[in-house]
């Protein structure tokens, strides 16, 4: 630890350098002469790389767009390449440049001010220095509205209530991907099955469910949702509370006491729910469990939704738990 | 009209010599079957579950995949060297079916079947565990097999039979002529036609990226070596 610092003091002061030598007009840096071409090349980069960069938010905003997706890679990548370009341009043809070695020394602490004055006349080449600063600056600020159009997906800011609407409520039918209705006795044991709320919008979080059956006898669930599960049906939501993927897999019970639990698997990044004991998280990175839908057989065998969802679908936000799935 | 007759009484003579399969069967059943499932398929708790109804259908499955015999219960089956010859083979599955009912060997016809409607459903269906291009993936405790190696017909069983911990499918779900379609995208998904060029055994985006990332860093070392200048000493 000692030999640490001790390295580390030499480094620091050892960066300290000897002042630069000086010729007789007092400048560091000899003079160059202007360049006008280097210069309005700079300018149309930096003005090529402000509508690639605004141009990002409107192809964002524009859905109606095709290959949108693309579009927005290509106006991004466009942006960055300007600027690199323009970057490259100054350094190679606009900022004065020389060679020089020196010896690091510990004398002389004080080459600030040789430092302000290193950079004030490397850019003595510049003939319209603020016209080029204005057009690096938008150049920069149009990047930077690029870079943060995307934070806009991340979904509602001060209305969450979308985010807890769900499409289930007593007396909804349970239907499958042709617009069928389940009927208790299509539900078998040791397979899964999606379902979808009768004529609603299936594009909604709160949509789809993932419907398996197990043994009654072995339902584990908590006392509060007795009767939730008639002939052991079970619905639970589809999207998996972690990150919103379709849960797809279904871990069916196999041979007792050889077996892993039946469980809803994710296949994104393996959230695994017990589907006996009402969905818990029993691995995996999803932080609340997976939210189940009460079910009743009605008079002709039909499933129906029983109420909405034991708490809120899709994946977390801030403040999930303080609410309640509505309909 | 004599002739026949003759024939006929050498058939049944030699199938009075020849022992019934069911009768071979069962030694074999004897011999690496019943310590986990006990006699006549009765099941065995802790350790094989009933075997009785299951058909030829489930035990064609597992003993063609090589997955039974399995040494330890607790392990999951995976395909290994099958140790019977085809003559043993069908006689134990032929012995399992004699416990009773079950269904019988499927026989799919995937010539029949449509590939992009294939795909389709292996998409909607399989490719959650299996993944797209059926090379297999992970469910938590559990491996899904890649599907390199299945036949027509064990593809046609493991849908329905569902085994280890994989759904089982019936016929409401995936009917025969979906199964055929999704057995012939399986089929193709072995020697798929990689149009991208090097197809980095068709696992995914990962190592896609990964070879991506490769190329973008020589491309940055390049592009630094051009624009910067070597400092001569």
């Amino acid at each position: 630890m000692k030999r640490w610092l001790i390295a580390l003091l030499v480094l620091l002061l050892g960066r300290r350098r000897q002042r630069p030598l000086v010729d007789e007009d007092g400048r560091i840096v000899p003079p160059g002469g202007p360049d006008r071409r280097a210069e309005n090349l700079v300018l149309l980069l930096f003005g090529a790389a402000t509508v690639c960069g605004f141009a990002f938010p409107v192809i964002y905003a524009w859905d109606a767009i095709p290959n949108q997706t693309q579009f927005l890679g290509l106006a991004l990548g466009l942006a960055l390449a300007f600027v690199s370009a323009a970057c490259i341009v100054i350094a190679k043809r606009l900022v004065v440049s020389e060679e020089l070695e020196e010896e690091y020394s510990t004398t002389h602490p004080d080459d600030e001010e040789a430092l302000e004055q290193l950079v004030d006349e490397s850019g003595s080449r510049f003939t319209r220095k603020r016209l080029l600063v204005l057009a690096g600056a938008g150049a920069g600020t149009a990047l930077g509205a690029a870079l943060l159009t995307p934070a806009a997906s991340l979904g509602p800011v001060f209305d969450v209530s979308s985010l807890y609407r769900t499409p289930w409520r007593r007396g909804i039918r349970l239907v499958d991907e042709l617009g069928n209705a389940f009927h208790a006795d299509d539900i078998e044991e040791a397979t899964f099955y999606t379902a979808y709320p009768e004529h609603a919008d299936r594009e909604q979080m709160g949509a789809p469910l993932v419907v398996v059956r197990l043994e009654p006898a072995a339902l584990q669930l908590p006392d509060d949702r007795r009767g939730w599960a008639p002939e052991g049906i079970l619905a639970y939501s589809k999207i998996c509370t972690h990150a919103g993927c379709a849960i797809a897999l279904y871990r069916k019970p196999t041979f007792p006491a050889v077996e892993p639990e039946p469980a809803l698997v994710c296949p994104c990044h393996y959230s695994t729910f017990n589907v006996a004991t009402g969905g818990q998280v029993i691995f995996g990175p999803a932080g609340r469990p997976l939210p189940q839908l009460p079910l009743e057989i009605a008079g002709g065998g039909e499933l129906r939704a029983a109420g909405n969802f034991s708490g809120p679908v899709g994946p977390s936000w801030w403040g999930v738990r303080n609410h309640g799935a509505r309909p | 009209m004599q002739a026949g007759v003759r024939w006929l009484v050498v058939l049944v003579a030699a199938l009075a010599f020849v022992p019934s399969a069911a009768g071979s069967g069962a030694d074999l059943y004897g011999a690496n079957c019943i310590e986990c499932h006990g006699p006549q398929g009765s099941g065995i708790s802790d350790r094989g579950p009933s075997l009785r109804s299951v058909g030829a259908r489930a035990a064609d499955f597992y003993l063609s995949t090589g997955y039974m015999p399995l040494g330890d219960p607790h392990d999951q089956p995976h395909r290994s060297r099958v140790e019977f010859t085809k003559g043993e083979l069908a006689q134990l599955v032929a012995y399992v079916a004699s416990f009773g009912g079950g269904p019988r060997i499927p026989r799919p016809h995937p010539a029949s079947g449509s590939l992009s409607k294939g795909q389709e459903l292996f998409t909607e269906h399989c490719a959650g565990c299996h993944q797209v291009a059926a090379q297999g993936g992970y469910v938590t405790n559990a491996v899904a097999p890649r599907l390199d190696r299945a036949t027509a017909v064990q593809i046609a069983e493991a849908a329905r039979v569902g085994p280890y911990l994989m759904p089982q499918f019936s016929e409401k779900q995936i009917s025969d002529d979906q199964l055929n379609s999704i057995i012939r995208y399986v089929q193709y998904a072995k020697h798929p036609d990689d149009r991208g060029g090097w197809s980095l055994g068709h696992v995914g985006p990962v190592p896609e990226g990964l070879v991506t990332w490769f190329i973008a860093i020589v491309l940055l070392i390049v592009t630094c070596a051009v624009i910067g200048e070597r400092i001569r000493s």
